[in-house]
């Protein structure tokens, strides 16, 4: 454990316990807890929006998926900024007019609803878990290599600061943890791509020549009337298997086995090779087997990633400018080596196999490799779906929302949402270059590509990856502070106070307000600990789908069409929920989770907003239509 | 009253103009973007195009949406603060006439 990176971890989190000690003795009234007073300036707002936005999600999933990818990560980016022009021209200021705490109040403004006050605090609470989890579960992935604790201390350890943070000061500390958080995403990020141009591209990555590149064996194979056979002698080519499409064959060398193999065409010369590829192997007797050997400290999988040509050659290239850099990447002469996952038993052991696949630079810089924009209308609705929602969800993302309080005014609003653009948007180009820079560099981690952004740090140096590894865990404390406080609200206030009927005075409150936290703060130590493990970045695009088809339409229609009545705000979020989780429970993709075949799903869609936000904004015309008030006779 | 602002707000002249302006611009920005989708699923060979500076337009438009969005909302912001301060001074000026 190096002690660098626990310095800056444990600096880090004491300013987070000074701030909150400091804001929670002046944390009095409801408005104090729940929206800092409505006295935040309006462009610490505006970071604070960024802190807040920028979740592990976006910081380590979004570099990790461009690493593995290319260009359809970084849709993710376009579509998230995207999403925040619907909160600034149609959202930001009225949210701010009609609202006093949480989101349910602005729906509920003109109606005091009983049916509003459930349905959009269950939203609230539903994206907010979705939200939560897969947060959590990256705290205690990050913890792990920065200071050496199990994942179920790590995530106890980020539950208890924030349930600190959110207890004490409510949305004043958490404004002012995702001021901090942001502002130094945003400054580090810059420093880490900065980095990556001055440093350029080479062919044979060795992370500043600390890592050395490894270079991985080939053997040229004959057809003969024995099958496959290798050229060289000294290797001997055994039993052969195809899994997905791709051929592996087993080779050995002078007796002994080196395991499975790729048969593939030589990027070179176009003939056919066997080249080697990195395996685990899950042992029947629960032995973990690495790349032919037992797993140890220092039998582990290497990191990946590099091109095999830059731009048709393979000389460094030396310091790039960012255009350069990116025009390197998309060149059809530039050939990336990335690697793909193939799952098989063999015999009582199961095996996984990393195999190397060449993709030329053009592929890599345009959609395609993960969204099949070519494939089937099917495949094609899916994207426009992901895109609809990615688009519709952020102006209806709770936490996000509850931060239009926390200014004194509308114009304030709209002006913390233009700084929040600006600087999120910046983000998200550095993302870009992050994640193309992590597919380049060899420091793709092949079990775990959310680590990539971290991993590129680390092979600029210890002090970097110390920053940004202390960075993404403030990314979390942000993001979760925030996710609790929209619980708390929806429980405490919208809820027991103006569901239930309590009529708590401003004191009893905020005391509510702390239980809240402290219990949501429990829930989310627990899942974290649940979820270890599992791939839950799904849950984030669960969380936007379900936002973008309960609570978007409710909100929009509510702003601009008169008509629209109590009943039929509160159906079309029941609607938007039921519809969007169910889709979601039904599709292809959860199928295979519950072990069962693809085909056997009823609804072949994975993305549900193409269908589910229609839907809701439809429930929301018919019922108002229907539950019309009854002109009074004159 | 149940939904008052957490903090006591100014009187704001100029929400209907507003809503207005953002309803408009937010379509021309859903239009960009709806073409952006549509280039990538009807024609996503065309995103290989090399546009500017070496970048391909799949490069050049995906910044461009965020560069965009940031332009309009600088453009937008000026908009709705000369259109306040309009309605504000002759708000002051109706006060002084009485």
């Amino acid at each position: 454990m190096a002690l660098l990176p626990v310095l800056l971890f444990v600096f880090f989190v004491a300013i987070v316990l000074i701030l909150s000690f400091y804001f929670g003795r002046k944390t009095k009234s409801a408005s104090g807890y729940f929206a800092a007073g409505g006295n935040i300036h309006w462009s610490v707002n505006g970071i604070a929006f960024a802190g807040d936005y920028l979740s592990a999600a976006s910081f380590l999933g979004i570099c990790g998926m461009i690493a593995t990818v290319g260009y359809d990560g970084f849709l993710y980016s376009i579509g998230y900024l995207a999403g925040w022009i619907v909160a600034l021209f149609v959202v930001a200021e009225p949210m701010k007019r009609l609202g006093k705490y949480t989101f349910t109040d602005a729906l509920d403004s003109k109606f005091n609803s009983k049916g509003i006050q459930l349905f959009a605090a269950i939203s609230t609470l539903i994206v907010s878990i979705c939200y939560l989890i897969p947060q959590m579960v990256g705290a205690g992935s990050l913890v792990t290599p920065l200071l050496g604790l199990s994942h179920t201390m790590g995530v106890i350890m980020v539950g208890s600061i924030v349930i600190f943070i959110v207890a004490t000061a409510g949305m004043a500390s958490t404004t002012y943890v995702q001021f901090l958080k942001g502002g130094l995403l945003i400054i580090f990020s810059t420093i880490l791509c900065v980095a990556i141009f001055v440093r350029g591209t080479t062919t044979e990555p060795d992370q500043g020549g600390k890592v050395p590149f490894y270079q991985y064996q080939t053997i040229q194979l004959v057809e003969s009337s024995e099958g496959l056979t290798s050229s060289d002698s000294t290797f001997q080519v055994g039993a052969m298997k195809e899994v997905s499409g791709t051929t592996l064959i087993k080779v050995h060398q002078d007796g002994q086995e080196l395991g499975w193999w790729i048969v593939t065409e030589s990027p070179k010369t176009g003939t056919q090779i066997a080249e080697e590829t990195q395996s685990i192997v899950h042992k029947f007797d629960g032995a973990t087997w690495i790349n032919g050997h037992p797993e140890s400290d220092e039998n582990q999988l290497r990191q990946v990633g590099n091109l095999t040509k830059i731009d048709g050659k393979t000389e460094d290239t030396g310091p790039v400018s960012p255009f350069k850099f990116l025009s390197n990447m998309g060149s059809k002469e530039t050939i990336v080596k990335r690697w793909e996952k193939l799952d098989f038993t063999e015999g009582e052991d199961h095996v996984t196999v990393f195999a190397p696949v060449y993709t030329p630079g053009n592929k890599i810089m345009r959609p395609g490799l993960k969204f099949k924009v070519e494939g089937t209308p099917l495949q094609k609705i899916e994207f426009i779906s992901l895109m609809m929602a990615l688009f519709f969800g952020t102006a209806a993302l709770p936490h996000i929302l509850i931060r239009y309080y926390t200014v004194p005014s509308q114009a304030c609003a709209r002006k913390s949402t233009i700084v929040a653009i600006a600087a999120i948007g910046f983000f998200y180009i550095l993302t870009l270059f992050m994640g193309l820079g992590a597919m380049s560099s060899g420091v793709i981690n092949l079990t775990d590509s959310n680590m990539s952004a971290p991993l590129l740090a680390k092979s600029f140096g210890t002090f970097l990856f110390s920053i940004i590894s202390a960075i993404a865990f403030a990314t979390v404390l942000g993001t979760v502070s925030g996710l609790i406080v929209a619980a708390s609200g929806a429980i405490a206030h919208d809820l027991l106070d103006r569901f239930g009927g309590l009529n708590m005075d401003d004191k009893q409150k905020v005391n509510v307000g702390r239980l809240a936290a402290f219990a949501v703060g429990l829930i989310a130590i627990i899942l974290g600990i649940i979820f270890k493990g599992m791939n839950v970045s799904f849950l984030v695009g669960w969380a936007f789908a379900v936002a973008a088809s309960a609570n978007l339409p409710a909100i929009l229609m509510l702003l601009f069409w008169k008509k629209t009545t109590a009943k039929g705000i509160a159906w079309s979020i029941v609607v938007g929920i039921i519809s969007a989780i169910g889709i979601i429970l039904l599709s292809p993709d959860m199928y295979v989770r519950y072990g069962l075949p693809r085909e056997a799903a009823p609804i072949p869609l994975g993305q549900p907003g193409i269908i589910s936000i229609p839907l809701s904004f439809l429930t929301l015309i018919v019922v108002s239509l229907i539950t019309q008030p009854k002109k009074k006779k004159a | 009253m149940l939904h008052e602002p957490a903090a006591p707000a100014e009187v704001d002249y100029a929400t209907s103009y507003k809503m207005r302006t953002g309803v408009i611009m937010f379509i021309i920005y859903a239009i960009v973007y709806a073409g952006f989708v549509a280039v990538n699923v009807l024609s996503p060979i065309s995103m290989e195009a090399n546009v500017l500076f070496g970048l391909n337009l799949a490069v050049i438009y995906g910044f461009g949406l965020i560069v965009l969005a940031l332009i309009m909302a600088l453009i937008y912001n000026a908009m709705c603060m000369k259109k306040e301060k309009e309605l504000k001074n002759e708000d002051n000026i109706k006060k002084e006439g009485k």
